[in-house]
């Protein structure tokens, strides 16, 4: 490759990243140079800049035909697009918790703080942005290594450092058992685009092998498991939701979560949709064959997550179970083969972000008052501050999938993915609207707890950042809930399936 | 304007709660009269809504359609648009029903002065129930039905664990986990009918069901997945109803809610079941429906005969009252188990004439308790004595409930017999026994508390006050109205009730 070549790239796709990647360099070396005392708030408001700037330029690059440099390491489409406003949106609503976050420990790491999430959030818009198993990984491993050292910001806190510890030797395993998968795919292709993989899958000497091909779908399943805390990786999250700093959990529960998703559909949908069928199972194509196994996978999830959550006390530990279920509800039309995967799974997100953001706001803003992570937190609220209660309630209904929130519209679509196939899955529906019925226990128990107990303890005092966060998430909650489709068709309007699946020949470029 | 009329009646109780925004929490006063303001402009609003209805057609009226929301289902014959529609009409059964329950609510809130405690957010709750409400009857597809029926679930919980008795959480709790389990079921049905249709709407679903076979089984629809819907249908709403064994949530509702809640509850929202049995079950289903008669008319006697049997051995009032409606409820399932005329319009006259006489009952004898501080058969005694008229109003109520001639619940009683005696003559007899038990639980409750002994304590309680006179002789007035003129009933409901007979092929 000559500097041709490389001048030859339409370069300006990638804007979104390139800001994110300069103004963390920035920060980073700003941190530096600042005196020790000096008050890091500045930092914040340069990366959420920096973060705008990338969200704008992502809604510029809307029209943008499908663009793919980099030989599909770098691949833009609307897939890409409609996540990293997620992922960018979600951040941005991190930096504002993060900013607020009142701790002395985490002072003299607060620089560090803001640059490592965009850093975090670097590798997973990489990671939207890919078709080659390469840069998935690299942008994987950059999202999670940066979450690490986020876990343990709090540095003589035992529990964060628990939390950072266990954290970092689990996804150790995960990322290993990942990329084991991964080799096997490559194996067995000879590949790393998943393009050419899907091309080579049509080998007629691979359909011999077609047991291989199963073995390392399962493998690269569960290994992305873990990103998402869905079962059989999900045992970490508890731990880690609990010790970590507040921000922190609310990133790992929202855009962590979402950048596992992306990479689990663009992974395994586009290589195994044409996988052949492994000879001496029933099925026609793969994904059919191992359909009834990871369809297990969700319903477990499920059940673990709300069962175990009805025994929380921890309000962390509670929501950690609760985003258990939360992405077995997710993995509900990934698993059914929905063709309506993807605007499924994008609007869930899209709710959950702003309900379970703003939800740890109030998690936030009660727990480092009172000092405590017990549910007691949240006693009598509603005559303390009755306008922090209320945007809870309404979260937590939305986490319910109570109607009028968006939580209900994002269930209510879920369902459609899971019963509108021929055969529909009756009893995958079953399970989620049965421990759906399980997850009423502990939401409401939240409400109880709030409306019904008597108040204790003083008022809140409320930050104006957390404020503006805590009304954007209780509006945009509602307003997805009463009009879903100012969402919906803004997928529909830009949204091709084809694009999807689609190899663009790169031009100008010479193949290798 | 008149198209707008059924969306501003059903939005109508948001006035009340943007009014109340502004009025500061410790004012009592202008709260409570406040609250009853809010419940009179639903009621005007229905009123008009009233006027505005042709009682001689069978179509839907005052049809409102919008666009909400779309999903395109990409599938191999292309990209298809699922598309949710905001769908609001009445037919006669509808309208009836939000008559009721606007005339119930003004009734409840006047019945709400009894509530002691943070009456701001009590009225705000009530009036996003009464919304709720109007809403479900309104709703003319099942997204807007569901959505409405979900609607109502969360300011009942809310008001029945704060605002309750003694053990009210608890009460609360098994409220939400009962409804949870009917709406959960009642969910997937629907999503499932719209995912194999295509449409939500009421209308289109029944012509589409009522296809020949050959072009159903080429949609996937066969037999058994009717019946399937019927059956999840019929179990969803039998929660709601409820049908033994699925009523104990509602009895520990009526005993621990504040009587207000109650009355609504009683009144209105056991509605619901019966409304979405008729309109979903016999009439989206009839076929199905027609085969599984013995079964729900069995249902029926056994609620009957179970509700009235355990309201005889009650030593609580509010208990012989909460069975007392198990066993009442059991006569609509009786009457829509006869698939005739007779036997519907029974059902149909039973659910508004439950609504008003239990509304009537939980309202004295929550005023009972506010004087007594019990609902103890055997603390009360007497009463006739010191409170004429509570005392001569719940016996009026009693002897309604019982199915007296000349009041509501005879008709409803008697033509719902009256048709399950033509189809099921011995099912019908076994029936019967239950309405003679109903005489002998209602008259044990109503003659021990107004009269024998009359106990000490009893000598401070006072009548009923003139505010408590209003909804106490309002409900009576209407009980006796519906008993004496039904044909003003059955005239408006008719031409509903003729589309759904013809459906069933009665």
């Amino acid at each position: 490759m000559d500097l041709d070549t490389l001048l030859s790239y339409k370069w300006g796709v990638m804007a979104p990243e390139f800001i994110i990647l300069g103004v963390a360099t920035l920060l980073s070396v700003l941190d530096l140079f600042m005196k020790k005392e000096a008050s890091r708030k500045p930092l914040a408001w340069l990366a959420g800049a920096g973060i705008i700037a990338a969200l704008v330029s992502v809604f510029l690059q809307l029209d943008q035909e499908v663009t793919s440099i980099l030989y599909d390491t770098y691949r833009l489409d609307f897939f890409s697009k409609a996540f990293k406003i997620l992922l960018l949106l979600g951040t941005l609503l991190v930096i504002v918790l993060a900013s607020s976050y009142k701790k002395e420990e985490i002072d003299e790491n607060r620089g560090e703080f803001y640059y490592l999430l965009l850093a975090a959030l670097l590798g997973a818009m990489m990671m939207a942005s890919s078709a080659d198993m390469i840069t998935l990984f690299v942008g994987l491993e950059l999202l999670s290594l940066s979450s690490y050292i986020m876990a343990g910001l709090e540095r003589r806190n035992k529990r964060s450092n628990e939390a950072a510890f266990k954290y970092v030797v689990s996804g150790g395993i995960a990322t290993a058992i990942t990329l084991f998968g991964m080799s096997y795919v490559f194996g067995l292709t000879g590949e790393t685009n998943l393009f050419l993989i899907v091309q080579n899958m049509q080998d007629e000497e691979l359909l011999k092998h077609g047991f291989l091909l199963v073995f390392a779908f399962f493998i690269t399943f569960v290994g992305l498991t873990f990103k998402i805390a869905a079962a059989p990786l999900h045992m970490w999250a508890p731990d880690v939701y609990e010790g970590a700093p507040v921000p922190v959990t609310a990133f790992l529960s929202v855009v962590s979560k979402t950048a596992g998703f992306v990479i689990l559909i663009r992974f395994i949908i586009i290589t195994f949709i044409s996988a052949p069928a492994a000879p001496n199972i029933d099925g026609e194509v793969m994904l059919l064959q191992v359909q009834p196994y990871v369809m297990a996978l969700a319903a477990v999830t499920m059940v673990i997550g709300n069962v175990t959550a009805l025994r929380q006390r921890n309000i962390k530990r509670m929501f950690a179970y609760s985003s258990i279920a939360q992405a077995g509800y997710l993995l509900v039309p990934f698993v059914s083969n929905s063709s309506l995967l993807f605007e499924l799974i994008w609007f869930y997100l899209l709710a959950y972000l702003f309900m379970n953001i703003g939800a740890f706001t109030i998690i936030q803003l009660l727990t480092t008052q009172a000092g405590s992570n017990d549910i007691s937190v949240f006693r009598g609220l509603f005559k303390r501050s009755p306008w922090l209660a209320l945007p809870m309630t309404l979260f937590l209904l939305s986490l319910a999938g109570i109607p009028v929130t968006a939580g209900f519209v994002g269930k209510f679509g879920i369902f459609m993915g899971a019963l509108g196939l021929e055969p529909a899955h009756y009893w995958l529906a079953a399970v989620m609207m049965l421990t759906t019925l399980i997850s009423y226990v502990y939401y409401f128990n939240v409400i109880a707890v709030m409306f019904f107990r008597d108040d204790e303890g003083r008022k809140i005092s409320v930050p104006g950042g957390m404020a503006t966060v805590l009304a954007f998430c209780a509006a945009s909650t509602l307003i997805l809930g009463v009009m879903p489709g100012l969402a919906l068709d803004f997928f529909y309007g830009n949204f091709d399936i084809n694009e999807f699946f689609m190899r663009i020949e790169e031009v100008g470029t010479h193949t290798h | 304007m008149s198209t707008w009329l059924l969306s501003i009646l059903i939005f109508s109780p948001m006035l009340g709660v943007l009014v109340l925004a502004f009025v500061p929490s410790h004012d009592e006063k202008s709260i409570k009269w406040l609250g009853i303001l809010g419940t009179l402009f639903p009621l005007g609003t229905a009123l008009i809504t009233l006027s505005a209805f042709d009682m001689s057609s069978d179509k839907l009226q005052l049809a409102e359609t919008y666009r909400w929301i779309s999903y395109e289902v990409f599938q191999s014959k292309g990209e298809v648009s699922y598309p949710i529609f905001y769908e609001v009409g009445v037919n006669g059964l509808s309208m009836v029903l939000i008559l009721l329950t606007a005339v119930v609510s003004v009734l409840a809130a006047v019945a709400s002065f009894s509530i002691k405690k943070n009456w701001k957010s009590y009225f705000i709750l009530f009036f996003l129930l009464e919304m709720g409400m109007l809403g479900v009857f309104a709703a003319q597809n099942l997204f807007l039905f569901f959505i409405f029926f979900e609607i109502t679930l969360i300011p009942m919980f809310f008001l029945i664990g704060r605002w309750g008795y003694v053990e009210r959480e608890k009460a609360a709790y098994s409220f939400l986990i009962y409804n949870g389990v009917g709406s959960a079921i009642l969910l997937i049905a629907f999503v499932s009918m719209f995912m194999k249709t295509g449409t939500m709407n009421f209308e289109k679903l029944t012509e589409t069901f009522s296809l020949p076979q050959e072009e159903l089984n080429a949609v996937f629809i066969t037999d058994g997945y009717m019946m399937g819907m019927l059956i999840a249908l019929l179990i969803a709403f039998a929660v709601k109803l409820p049908v033994v064994p699925l009523h104990s949530w509602m009895v520990s509702v009526h005993v621990q809610a504040p009587p207000a809640i109650v009355m609504i509850h009683s009144g209105i929202l056991l509605k619901i079941g019966a409304y979405g049995l008729i309109t979903f079950g016999a009439g989206m289903f009839p076929e199905e429906f027609r085969s599984l008669a013995f079964v729900i008319g069995l249902f029926g006697v056994i609620n009957l005969l179970y509700g009235a049997f355990l309201a005889l051995t009650q030593t609580d009032v509010k208990r012989v009252l909460a069975y007392s409606s198990v066993s009442h409820m059991g006569i609509v399932l009786i009457g829509l188990a006869a698939l005739n005329e007779a036997g519907i319009t029974g059902a149909v006259f039973q659910v508004v004439s439950h609504g008003l006489i239990s509304a009537l009952l939980f309202f004295l004898v929550g005023a009972l308790y506010e004087r007594a501080g019990t609902s103890e058969l055997n603390d009360l005694g007497g009463l006739a004595k010191r409170m004429p008229i509570l005392a001569g109003v719940l016996l009026a109520g009693g002897l309604a409930s019982l199915g007296l001639p000349g009041m509501s619940g005879f008709i409803s009683e008697f033509m719902a017999f009256l048709g399950l005696f033509e189809k099921m003559p011995i099912l019908a007899a076994v029936g019967t026994l239950g309405l003679i038990l109903t005489a002998v639980y209602v008259l044990r409750a109503v003659l021990a508390i107004t009269f024998g002994t009359e106990k000490e304590q009893h000598e401070t309680y006072t009548d009923l006050t003139s505010a408590e006179r209003v909804p106490a002789f309002v409900l009576l007035a209407a009980i006796m109205f519906i008993g004496i003129y039904p044909a003003w009933l059955s005239d408006m409901l008719r031409p509903a009730l003729d589309v759904i007979l013809l459906g069933l092929g009665g």
